[in-house]
């Protein structure tokens, strides 16, 4: 016991001997020494949050420039048909005459908008299911490093180019529509099924990151209320994470929407009112990317292709909102 | 390490905008093609020979279409824009404005499916093929089955001449598009029934059948003399007259070297080998030889 | 019993979908290596492309894919970054955070063509950089920064609460705690923003069309000067990626061994980017253990 003391008496005074105060007469003792300028201006931590968040804010701004300035651009080339080459909006949207060679009585978008429209969903419909469950073994199912595994080989999928994909469904998916459905093989189907293919990573990756996000906390005590693992996924997991896993299918689905390379392969690229899913028809990527090299700057068929890529971004805002809306509900 | 990741980061692309602004202005005698895709391959393995014999030069070969060459050469962009069209007949550019120069010939021949059964056609069943009059290939001699059209992309040149000399002002029957020599190739080989045209220099591997017209065969020995009737020529349009370095290139482009050594060799034809000659309204006439 | 029945079904039927899965993956890669890798030779990989001649390899081709990569990191990482910590740490919840969020989403569905052609007239043409590296590394940073924005945005909402309040209640300033807190941990998630967007770099040809351009330049590897039209560093020279080339190849190229060659590059551009996904994943996987003292991972 006493040997304890000592100890700590022999610290005490160590650390009181190290903390020699130097002697001040107190005359001398003026407030000058304490640096109220120091005090009352803002600290090292200040100026860096000021900086961090201006830097962040910078960037922020530059996103912004970037999208107002490329929705400008195609603002200004789209709307070009409709006010100098006096093209009727309503006649652009519902009419499938699609010539604009022949003049502004000649470009109706409607085969494209509605090809655009099937291709995207039906696509997205296919893959998400997939995705989530994929995502859903990653994450719940199978051991890390099988998921590590399955992810790196997903995350390999979106660096081919949609070149080889295009390519890739005109030897397969394409010979194969034809022998099991007749026709030409090219149409809404093969380009729906490349798609599929093409949009899955994305949805994939982006959804495990949705369902990793959910606290593992919610799991246990789901468990602990001696659900199974199929409860605790479907009661649980999904509805904590539903917004989050719209926003993949919306970036998937975006994905599809601007793909242009590939589907132009598959899908037969005529301008025509898709009246089967294996009847050739165009989208709105399709025939902008096969044409716009072969137009004139400011010509009547240079601008509706730009109208196309106004649409582009309309029909996108619409998912967009729609999905939006959807996700809100399913919160309530 | 954890300290300043970010600082770190700022400041290297800080360093990247600077560097980038530093070096942003040092293309003097740079010679920049673009447009045509069938002549970019052409166009390309010129400018690497010409890179070697004149050290110092800087020259950039890119595709993206005629339309594109046309617009950007008009706009002053870009020194030499190259077309498979006649300037003259876009809309929207001012072809005066524009110096022709016509560096090259390249022919288009018609191909078919392997399975069509077809070698022959006269230019007449070419033409209801391709306007929807003949559905059947065996309204044409070939076997049994529906005749499947793939045209090329509105605007296209190869799209143009078959048009001009085929269709005649006729309207082609709504059908599937494809916009490169490529693609076509590879579906008409790989689709039944199907009917397609492309560039000479592209029509050389066999899984395809090349047709011939009126039992003219597609040659590039059938041209000159306008016997095979379906060629273009190939444009390299400067905006006026052309800077010291650009007339180098195209006087490179059409000396004999060229003419004569690699022209032939992709499978084009040397503009100096015509007997005829065809302006911008497919007038034919015969060179006083 | 029901809701044990219902669990086994749901496994079933979960595991066919992976299985179905790892099927359509396997065949395509598979598709993809087994046409390529017998052509893929040491030949192909350091001799320069050919015109219109068989036996051209892809040499310069890699050599730009790699480098446009890392510019495109290097300038859409920073803004990216930036932005997501200002959306996800300092933005108010308001209309106008929300505007800006759709619209990043939107502007990710733009056809890679129209950003191409907006890259073009804008870089290429208007600030006279030519078809060059850096027009096509600033045209994919367009491309990029959305879906890069939105994945970082949402690797940094992922970050556990605790850890801020942690942050916060060691007295630690907003930005310190970003910076020392939030971004270690959500490096993971970072990473596979990074690692997605690259896979779009390598893969990405219409956009490059316009802006890098479809035909190289002559290119000297000794000569580091980069300010010399013939240094391999030069961000000013045109530079056809291997996604170009393949889609150049497949539809305009006259060369007799089309097939072959695209299929090796193909298959080349699949390895490459395996090598890149596991190389930032490994490295990524250090910085995280080094940053968070955590040693799981």
């Amino acid at each position: 016991m006493s040997e304890k003391n000592d100890d700590l008496k022999k610290v005490v005074n160590q650390a009181l001997a190290e903390q020699k105060v130097p002697h001040v007469k107190l005359d001398k003792m003026k407030p000058s020494t304490v640096d109220i300028d120091k005090l009352t201006k803002p600290s090292k931590e200040t100026h860096q949050e000021y900086w961090g968040k201006g830097l962040t804010f910078l960037a922020i701004i530059l996103i912004i420039l970037l999208v107002v300035s490329i929705i400008g651009f195609v603002g200004e080339h789209g709307l070009a048909t409709f006010f100098s080459d006096h093209v009727n909006i309503i006649h652009f949207l519902t009419s499938t005459n699609w010539d604009p060679t022949q003049g502004e009585n000649h470009v109706g978008a409607l085969a494209m908008i509605v090809t655009s429209f099937l291709v995207t969903l039906i696509s997205a419909l296919i893959a998400a299911p997939f995705a989530i469950a994929v995502a859903l073994f990653m994450t719940e199912y199978s051991s890390k490093r099988s998921a590590k595994f399955l992810q790196s080989v997903t995350e390999l999928l979106v660096g081919i180019p949609s070149v080889v994909y295009g390519f890739l469904g005109l030897t397969i998916i394409v010979p194969t529509i034809r022998n099991v459905f007749g026709g030409t093989g090219f149409g809404i189907l093969a380009a729906t099924l490349v798609l599929f293919v093409m949009v899955l990573p994305t949805i994939t990756s982006l959804t495990v990151d949705a369902l990793k996000a959910v606290p593992t906390e919610l799991r246990n005590s789901s468990a602990a209320l001696g659900a199974t693992r199929w409860q605790t996924i479907y009661h649980v997991i999904l509805r904590a994470s539903t917004s989050r896993i719209l926003t993949a299918i919306i970036f998937g689905m975006a994905r599809a929407f601007g793909e242009a390379l590939a589907v132009q392969m598959v899908i037969g690229n005529a301008v025509l009112m898709p009246y089967n899913l294996v009847s050739p028809s165009a989208t709105l990527t399709s025939q902008l990317t096969s044409q716009m090299g072969n137009t004139v700057m400011g010509t009547l068929p240079n601008n509706a292709l730009w109208s196309l890529a106004l649409l582009l971004l309309l029909m996108s805002l619409l998912f967009n909102f729609l999905v939006h809306l959807i996700g809100k509900k399913g919160k309530k | 390490m954890h300290k300043h990741l970010l600082e770190k980061l700022t400041i290297l692309f800080l360093f990247i905008v600077t560097f980038l602004t530093g070096c942003a202005n040092n293309n003097s005698s740079k010679i920049t093609i673009v447009g045509s895709s069938a002549l970019q391959p052409l166009a390309e393995q010129a400018g690497n020979d010409y890179r070697l014999s004149h050290s110092g030069s800087n020259i950039v070969v890119q595709g993206g279409g005629s339309g594109t060459g046309l617009s950007q050469i008009q706009a002053g962009a870009v020194q030499i824009g190259s077309s498979d069209v006649f300037a003259d007949t876009q809309k929207g550019i001012n072809a005066h404005l524009l110096k022709d120069y016509l560096v090259a010939v390249v022919g288009v021949v018609p191909i078919v499916n392997k399975g069509v059964g077809v070698k022959n056609l006269s230019i007449k069943q070419l033409q209801e093929i391709f306007t929807g009059k003949i559905t059947n290939w065996q309204q044409v001699g070939g076997k049994k089955g529906a005749i499947i059209v793939i045209n090329r992309s509105k605007g296209s040149g190869t799209r143009a001449t078959f048009e001009d000399l085929v269709l005649r002002g006729k309207q082609a029957v709504k059908s599937q598009e494809q916009d490169s020599n490529g693609t076509v190739k590879k579906i008409v080989n790989s689709t039944p029934g199907t009917i397609s045209y492309i560039s000479f220099p592209y029509a050389t591997d066999n899984n395809i059948q090349k047709l011939s017209i009126d039992h003219v065969y597609p040659t590039n020995k059938n041209i000159p003399d306008n016997k095979w009737k379906l060629w273009s020529y190939e444009h390299m349009y400067t905006k006026g007259k052309p800077n010291k370095a650009t007339a180098s290139f195209l006087k490179y482009m059409l000396s004999k070297k060229i003419q004569t050594g690699l022209i032939p060799k992709t499978g084009y034809l040397s503009v100096n080998q015509m007997h005829v000659k065809r302006d911008s309204h497919n007038k034919v006439t015969k060179l006083g030889k | 019993m029901h809701a044990k029945r219902n669990d086994k079904i749901a496994t079933v039927f979960i595991y066919i979908f992976v299985a179905i899965v790892i099927c359509i993956l396997a065949g395509i890669l598979g598709e993809i290596l087994i046409t390529g890798l017998p052509h893929l030779s040491w030949h192909f990989l350091s001799s320069s492309a050919s015109s219109f001649q068989a036996g051209g390899g892809v040499r310069d081709q890699l050599f730009n894919s790699v480098y446009l990569l890392i510019l495109t990191i290097a300038i859409s990482l920073p803004i990216a970054l930036g932005a997501a910590i200002y959306l996800s740490e300092y933005a108010k919840d308001n209309w106008i955070t929300n505007t800006i969020r759709t619209s990043i989403e939107i502007l990710s569905s733009l056809p890679s063509i129209v950003v191409g052609l907006f890259g073009y007239l804008l870089f290429v043409i208007q600030f006279n950089l030519g078809f060059s590296i850096i027009s096509g590394a600033l045209a994919l940073t367009f491309f990029n920064l959305p879906i890069l924005t939105s994945n970082i945005e949402q690797a940094l909402e992922g970050v556990p609460q605790s850890q801020r309040e942690a942050g916060q209640a060691l007295g630690l300033s907003n930005w310190k705690t970003i910076r020392g807190i939030v971004l270690p941990a959500a490096l993971p998630g970072i990473l596979t923003g990074i690692v997605l967007s690259a896979g779009r770099v390598f893969g990405e040809a219409a956009a490059l069309i316009y802006t890098a351009g479809q035909s190289g330049s002559t290119i000297d590897y000794s000569n580091w000067n980069a300010f010399s039209p013939t240094s391999f560093l030069n961000v000013m020279r045109p530079a056809e990626t291997l996604a170009v080339h393949i889609w150049k190849v497949n539809t305009e190229g006259i060369i007799p061994d089309a097939t072959i060659v695209s299929a090796a590059t193909s298959a080349l551009l699949v390895i490459v980017v395996i090598i890149f996904n596991f190389g930032a994943r490994a490295l990524g996987n250090m910085l995280y253990r080094k940053l968070t003292a955590s040693n799981t991972k």
